[in-house]
């Protein structure tokens, strides 16, 4: 009684067994691989081969069906949790010089006089991924490009770190406080659309996702209809194309107008 | 009295303390996302208890009693000292370590990246590496069961190998092996980008390395459950087992037709082909032979009790079963969970049907009912069989184990019906919030909220069986005698070595590993830009 006497086809339980489950493989072989593949009337292949690699899941690239043609670039930013998380005194400095040339959008303070975003105390890796984004023309402004274009990855690196050092100040325009709406605190679970507050604050923040306190109303509502329309394509996976295609005129507004209503300085709370 | 009481003690109470935590926050979890809770208004809590909850719930319990009830099955089927119990130590306290290493992250909310992992969600490298430490510790035990065996195999050559044994070193083969998908997972796909080695993650190849081990752990769960039915109830029934052979069969049958099935779980997933995922599919629908195999053995065996007793009749016989016996009851409850969670698995596997409840809480529904209730509500009674063995002490209060029993079976009904019947009406898993308010989902408003309380009765029964062990520790003292097994109709004389060894099975199993996962994975693996970015959990 040893492995010799077991593993050889004298044995017949040995016989059996090895049979018996070569005969299960070899018919549900040949039921996925041949006969379900042409058993759908709806798909053409041209001989068993072919039937055999789609069935196998071979990547192939049919004849018939040509590649949608890519239109615009993607945002080619990789962001991690360490992307930007040690800023030194020069970076900042050398920041601030640069972005004098953004004072006259952006406020000599970081706060926007102009319906653009306020940059003061934004998190590094927003400032970096967008500007990163304008400079390779996966998004695109009349006026925000041609400032980008010319950057350099230090210097994107030194206006990042130079915002996110400077304090939150409260917005221009402050306006009274709103009640959080659900689609901030509760999303929509039914149309697919997480809160808000998930990802921008108020909850929680993911690393990417700008804070919206203190910002424009006229901003967020027209960044959101970009979105939607697909006129604005640099989000990641299409994050936040497929929430703004999905939500409300209503809910748009009622979003927009609750995070320009909240104190800047709240932001730091759910940090 | 059993020699390595501490040791097993130590596993079934950390199991079993573990498992009370794990259990509350599952309540918790079905109150605050019912209409009755009033919701949190932080998705990221919610996420962080399920962690918490699949992971030890998982991971840890299931490994635990296992490991607890195979050192008691190899020291009183042998009827030998226990070989490697310092080792055996080792394994238990390396587990301690991973769950404390897992339980901190998830604890702190930088692990919510749910049991099954989910990449590209990619949570704090601790987390991680506690679950391998903690399948680390257990592969201590497959190698010691598996000692132990060879060792008792060298005395007594060509002696049939006890049955209980027998099915015990087959669950810890068919854990050993998969669990390699798992390990292969976190070691080649998450860990590296876990300790920020890399940024990208393939997260098509993680989910199939994760199906090679998702589905197998399941009869791994369900291994000391089976044993149960065979070695334990026929014996505490006053019965005899009615086949061994059908009993070696069916485990041997296990190690061959678990592990080759779980892409049933991906069947959504593009990245597999059409043609594996009917091959998963088929093998599915063969695993459910070892389990009717089974079912008609302890039918057949429980009858013979019941003859033995005196009953009559085609049917009549059922009426003189002791079912003030917990052991009858928790067998008759586990095997009415075994078939309704059986006839939904039914629905899972098969690829057409599976897709209008694929990631609905059907899913959850189902494997609540037959891990939580066919499988657990058995573990309850192998440690209330084991007990006095284990403390010297008896358990006295059997009518409130029966209750226990009952609450248990009553609230597990009562939690997954429910679940299933919303699952079906299309509501999704692995959701922290619904809004009830919403008119498309307000009739499920009353489903959800009997399952809640369905929750509430299993945490009153889960505590109640932690009141009752902890009782059976000061109980008077009694001497239980030598802890033994149910004897067969027939008590084989010899087995036939395919019988009464695990070679063969295992062979087959590794065979149909490669044949079923192997060109999937090598062609996942070596095509290129399949990965994408991680997304940090908890990241800022």
């Amino acid at each position: 009684m040893s492995a010799r006497d077991l593993f050889t086809f004298r044995n017949r339980h040995f016989r059996a067994a090895v049979g018996v489950t070569a005969a299960i493989l070899i018919v549900t072989v040949i039921g996925g691989f041949i006969v379900l593949p042409f058993a759908q009337p709806w798909v053409q292949f041209a001989n068993a081969w072919d039937a055999i690699c789609s069935a196998a899941g071979l990547p192939q690239r049919t004849a018939i069906v040509a590649a949608p043609e890519q239109t615009g670039r993607l945002s080619e930013v990789v962001l991690t949790s360490s992307t930007l998380s040690r800023s030194s005194q020069e970076a900042i400095g050398r920041g601030a010089t640069l972005a004098q040339r953004c004072a006259i959008c952006h406020g000599p303070t970081g706060i926007s006089r102009a319906d653009s975003p306020n940059l003061a105390g934004q998190y590094s890796a927003v400032i970096y991924k967008e500007l990163h984004d304008f400079r390779s023309g996966a998004r695109t402004n009349a006026v925000m490009s041609p400032f980008a274009v010319n950057l350099t990855d230090q210097e994107i690196a030194d206006l990042s770190n130079y915002y996110a050092y400077l304090p939150r100040l409260p917005a221009y325009h402050p306006t009274p406080q709103l009640p959080k709406p659900n689609i901030v605190i509760y999303g929509a679970p039914m149309r697919g659309i997480a809160p808000c507050g998930s990802c921008h604050g108020s909850l929680d923040n993911k690393i990417g996702s700008p804070w919206l306190e203190g910002q424009s109303e006229a901003y967020m509502k027209a960044q959101l209809q970009a979105f939607a329309s697909g006129e604005r394509r640099n989000d990641i996976s299409q994050q936040m194309r497929n929430i703004a295609r999905a939500m409300t005129p209503q809910e748009i507004e009622q979003a927009a107008a609750y995070y320009a209503s909240q104190p800047a300085d709240v932001v730091k709370a759910v940090d | 009295m059993l020699a390595n009481r501490k040791l097993i003690l130590a596993h079934f109470w950390l199991a079993f303390a573990v498992f009370g935590v794990a259990l509350t926050l599952g309540a918790w979890q079905m109150f605050i996302r019912s209409p009755i809770g009033t919701w949190l208004s932080n998705p990221e809590l919610y996420y962080r208890s399920l962690t918490a909850h699949g992971t030890v719930m998982g991971y840890v319990f299931p490994t635990l009693v296992a490991m607890g009830f195979g050192y008691a099955i190899s020291e009183s089927a042998l009827k030998q000292r226990l070989v490697g119990v310092r080792w055996a130590w080792a394994g238990f306290w390396l587990i301690v370590a991973g769950s404390i290493m897992a339980i901190i992250p998830i604890a702190l909310g930088r692990a919510s990246v749910l049991y099954t992992f989910y990449p590209p969600l990619i949570g704090n490298v601790f987390y991680y590496l506690g679950v391998v430490l903690v399948v680390v510790g257990s592969w201590i035990w497959v190698a010691l069961m598996s000692i132990n065996l060879r060792l008792w195999r060298k005395a007594h050559p060509g002696a049939p190998v006890p049955l209980a044994m027998f099915a015990n070193v087959a669950g810890s083969y068919l854990w050993a092996w998969t669990a390699v998908g798992a390990a292969l997972e976190l070691l080649l796909q998450i860990i590296p980008v876990a300790a920020g080695l890399k940024t990208t993650i393939d997260a098509g190849l993680a989910r199939v390395f994760f199906s090679w081990t998702l589905h197998a752990i399941v009869y791994f769960w369900l291994m000391p459950t089976y044993i149960a039915y065979y070695t334990i109830v026929p014996r505490a029934i006053g019965g005899r087992v009615y086949s061994d052979t059908m009993a070696r069969i069916s485990f041997t049958l296990f190690l061959v037709v678990a592990m080759p099935i779980g892409m049933h779980h991906t069947f959504a997933d593009p990245q597999v082909g059409a043609g594996f995922k009917f091959i998963h599919s088929a093998f599915t629908a063969l695993v459910a032979l070892p389990t009717l195999l089974t079912v008609f053995t302890i039918c057949a065996s429980v009858e013979i009790a019941a003859r033995l007793r005196g009953g009559r009749g085609m049917f009549g016989w059922i009426r003189a079963l002791p079912w003030d016996n917990p052991m009858m009851l928790a067998l008759a409850f586990s095997f009415v969970m075994l078939g309704f969670g059986g006839a939904g698995g039914l629905i899972n596997m098969s690829y057409q049907l599976d897709a209008s409840i694929h990631n609905t809480q059907w899913i959850t529904g189902h494997f609540h009912l037959i891990f939580g209730g066919a499988i657990v509500i058995m573990y309850f009674a192998i440690a209330y069989d084991l007990w006095p063995h284990l403390t010297g002490r008896e358990l006295l209060d059997l009518r409130l184990i029966r209750i226990q029993l009952w609450l248990w079976f009553v609230g597990m009904m009562v939690t997954t019906f429910p679940w299933h019947w919303v699952g079906i009406l299309g509501m999704p898993r692995r959701m922290a919030y619904f809004d009830f308010g919403d008119p498309a989902i307000a009739p499920q408003a009353l489903s959800v909220t009997l399952s809640a309380i369905g929750g509430f009765i299993l945490l009153a029964s889960g505590i109640l069986f932690l009141v009752i062990l902890a009782r059976g520790m000061r109980a008077p003292q009694a001497d239980a005698g030598p802890y033994c097994f149910a004897v067969a109709v027939h008590e084989p004389a010899t087995v036939p070595v395919a019988l009464n060894t695990h070679a063969l099975w295992v062979a087959l199993m590794i065979g149909l590993t490669v044949t079923n996962y192997g060109y999937p994975i090598l062609t996942l693996a070596l095509n290129e830009g399949t990965s994408v970015p991680a997304v940090y959990v908890g990241a800022q």
